[in-house]
């Protein structure tokens, strides 16, 4: 039997008013949330269920067939392959030269006021729109080096966008090697190795997770991006002739990318491409950036829980 | 020194963004008549530069999407941060994480396909398919993420202690998140909100699909009708239907717009930079 004090006590602990303000204001917060989630569900729904049946139906020609002026055979071939091309211009150039940007930012610099400048333009550059990354490719990539990129080419839009995301894989890597326990190097130090083989064989593979997480992603927003690609000159609807020759005609030639087939398909006059076609163009899409994203979500998770 | 070399690429990407820009810009301030720039509306091919035709639709989408966007992602960074328990947190952050991962043209059509037929038609009846409002709408839904992100990074910079010590004086959670979390987070929350802004004014695909108005347009203030921003007239002004080649004004009007839009937003990349670092030197 509980004394009646306790009772007393802890019936008057309990009651007083109901929190009504805490109550509204977590309902409030959740609301908020739900709200947009709602909106990202909205979204894929539209899309799938504008989307879906085009791809059903059209399945695999779909993927394989070239941009056409007839809703009926157009697809998407000339739009994956300059995605992948574009992808392969930013892993070779922007992930190396981000990379040892970071290196030597975060364990070779000392706090000078160089670095400091560098630190801030990096930031700054990161905030500047994509669409002026698409002024710069016009002006340096198709036309100052047109004769060697071919001009509106996909060697011009797949430079503009390894510039376009360098400042994030630099901020990212740096970030992940800022993370590395300092104590790490301090031993490498200790048993008499270089600065150089303390970054090789310690810091880097530790900090390996965190770099590739912030590449992937990097590389994700490269293959969102339409802006910088209308400016470079990239073709965004109607049919192009893809030149037959090789490899290096085919990256001075003239390209699309998939971003740009969603573009121009969204916003053309005609209702079967600014519905159908641009959805299911939409969720070949998605389907590529958000496997790219959950690929980096997945490791950082697993990579956090090491800790 | 290889690594000392990459690192200075960046300032070498910087030099050349401004030398392009103001190379070309000054190249067509040149060839036109200063009165040009205040003509009655935005129509590079008539010769009609009046820049503060675009400078205000850009304003009237941010203003949009800032509307949007601040409630929604102030309180879902409250809730993540403050309110959520772990697990809750680990499903709905990556869920956040890949909205902000969606392409902005996939929003530019979801803002025409969607919130421009049945949100904007339903608020006001006479809308035409494109306008600034659907723009707006969906730029906000673009920085949701953002806003969200970066002020929850702020909140939980807060030190524990200080909620600790709000509870031990009887504070009750709404009271802690408001009065003590919040204003020990500012900086951080104004940062977030300025670099939305930054980020509002420089996006380009949404308000290239859903606002229309390819060829130019006239000085607007109705949301409700189509429009034109500093970005989409530069995308309007790149692409096939509106092709202004070789080295006339009409197409180094582009490196003029650029020039502003740059300027703009690098002023306020800096000053959101100052008050981040606010945040990082207090705690």
């Amino acid at each position: 039997m509980a004394a009646p004090v306790a009772i007393a006590v802890e019936r008057r602990l309990k009651s007083g008013r109901a929190d009504v303000k805490g109550v509204a204001f977590h309902a409030l917060l959740l609301l908020s949330l739900l709200i947009t989630l709602g909106i990202l569900f909205t979204l894929v729904y539209e899309v799938v269920q504008t989307g879906f049946g085009v791809l059903t139906d059209r399945g695999s020609d779909f993927l394989t067939s070239t941009l056409s002026a007839n809703p009926a055979n157009a697809g998407v071939w000339q739009g994956l392959k300059g995605s992948f091309f574009i992808a392969l211009f930013v892993i070779v150039f922007a992930f190396p030269v981000g990379i040892g940007a970071a290196i030597y930012l975060e364990e070779y610099a000392s706090d000078t006021r160089v670095t400091r400048f560098i630190n801030i333009n990096i930031r700054n550059l990161a905030g500047v729109p994509s669409v002026v990354y698409g002024l710069l490719g016009l002006a340096i990539f198709v036309k100052y080096l047109g004769g060697l990129t071919g001009g509106r080419s996909v060697m011009a839009g797949g430079l503009t966008l390894a510039v376009l995301v360098l400042p994030i894989v630099i901020i990212t890597a740096a970030e992940a090697l800022r993370a590395v326990p300092s104590g790490l190097r301090e031993a490498g130090f200790g048993v008499g190795a270089t600065r150089w083989e303390v970054v090789r064989s310690h810091v880097l593979p530790y900090a390996a997770p965190g770099i590739l997480t912030g590449t992937v992603l990097s590389l994700a927003r490269a293959l969102g991006e339409a802006a910088p690609l209308i400016l470079v000159g990239a073709i965004s609807r109607g049919f192009f002739a893809t030149s037959g020759g090789g490899l290096i005609d085919e990256l001075q030639g003239k390209f699309t990318a998939m971003p740009m087939i969603v573009y121009g398909w969204a916003s053309n006059p005609d209702v079967d491409f600014r519905e159908g076609l641009a959805s299911a163009a939409i969720i070949v899409l998605l389907a590529v950036i958000l496997t790219a994203n959950g690929a980096a979500i997945l490791l950082r998770n697993r990579y956090e829980r090491q800790r | 020194m290889a690594f000392l070399g990459a690192a200075s690429v960046s300032v070498v990407i910087s030099a050349l963004i401004i030398v392009s820009l103001l190379g070309e810009a000054i190249s067509f301030l040149g060839q036109i008549e200063l009165d040009q720039l205040t003509e009655i509306g935005w129509f590079p091919r008539r010769g009609l530069y009046d820049i503060s035709t675009l400078i205000v639709g850009s304003l009237l989408v941010t203003a949009l999407a800032m509307l949007v966007a601040t409630p929604l992602g102030l309180l879902a960074a409250i809730y993540l941060s403050e309110y959520a328990r772990p697990r809750v947190r680990r499903v709905l952050k990556p869920a956040l994480e890949i909205l902000a991962g969606i392409p902005s043209v996939v929003i530019g059509f979801f803002a025409l396909a969607f919130i421009s037929p049945e949100i904007v038609k339903s608020v006001f009846g006479d809308a035409s398919l494109f306008n600034l409002a659907a723009a707006g709408l969906g730029v906000g839904v673009l920085i949701i993420p953002l806003v969200a992100s970066i002020s929850e990074d702020a909140m939980r910079a807060v030190p524990s202690s200080l909620r600790e010590a709000s509870y031990g004086l009887g504070a009750r959670k709404v009271t802690t998140s408001v009065r003590v979390v919040i204003p020990a987070a500012v900086s951080g929350i104004v940062a977030a909100l300025i670099v939305a802004v930054s980020r509002a004014i420089g996006e380009t695909m949404v308000v290239a699909i859903a606002a229309g108005a390819s060829g130019g347009s006239l000085f607007t203030l109705d949301i409700a009708g189509g429009g034109q921003t500093l970005t989409a007239a530069m995308a309007s002004l790149a692409t096939g239907t509106d092709q202004v080649k070789g080295a006339s004004a009409a197409f180094q009007s582009l490196f003029f717009i650029g020039l502003v839009l740059f300027t703009i937003t690098l002023i306020l990349n800096i000053v959101a930079d100052r008050f981040v670092r606010r945040v990082r030197q207090r705690y």
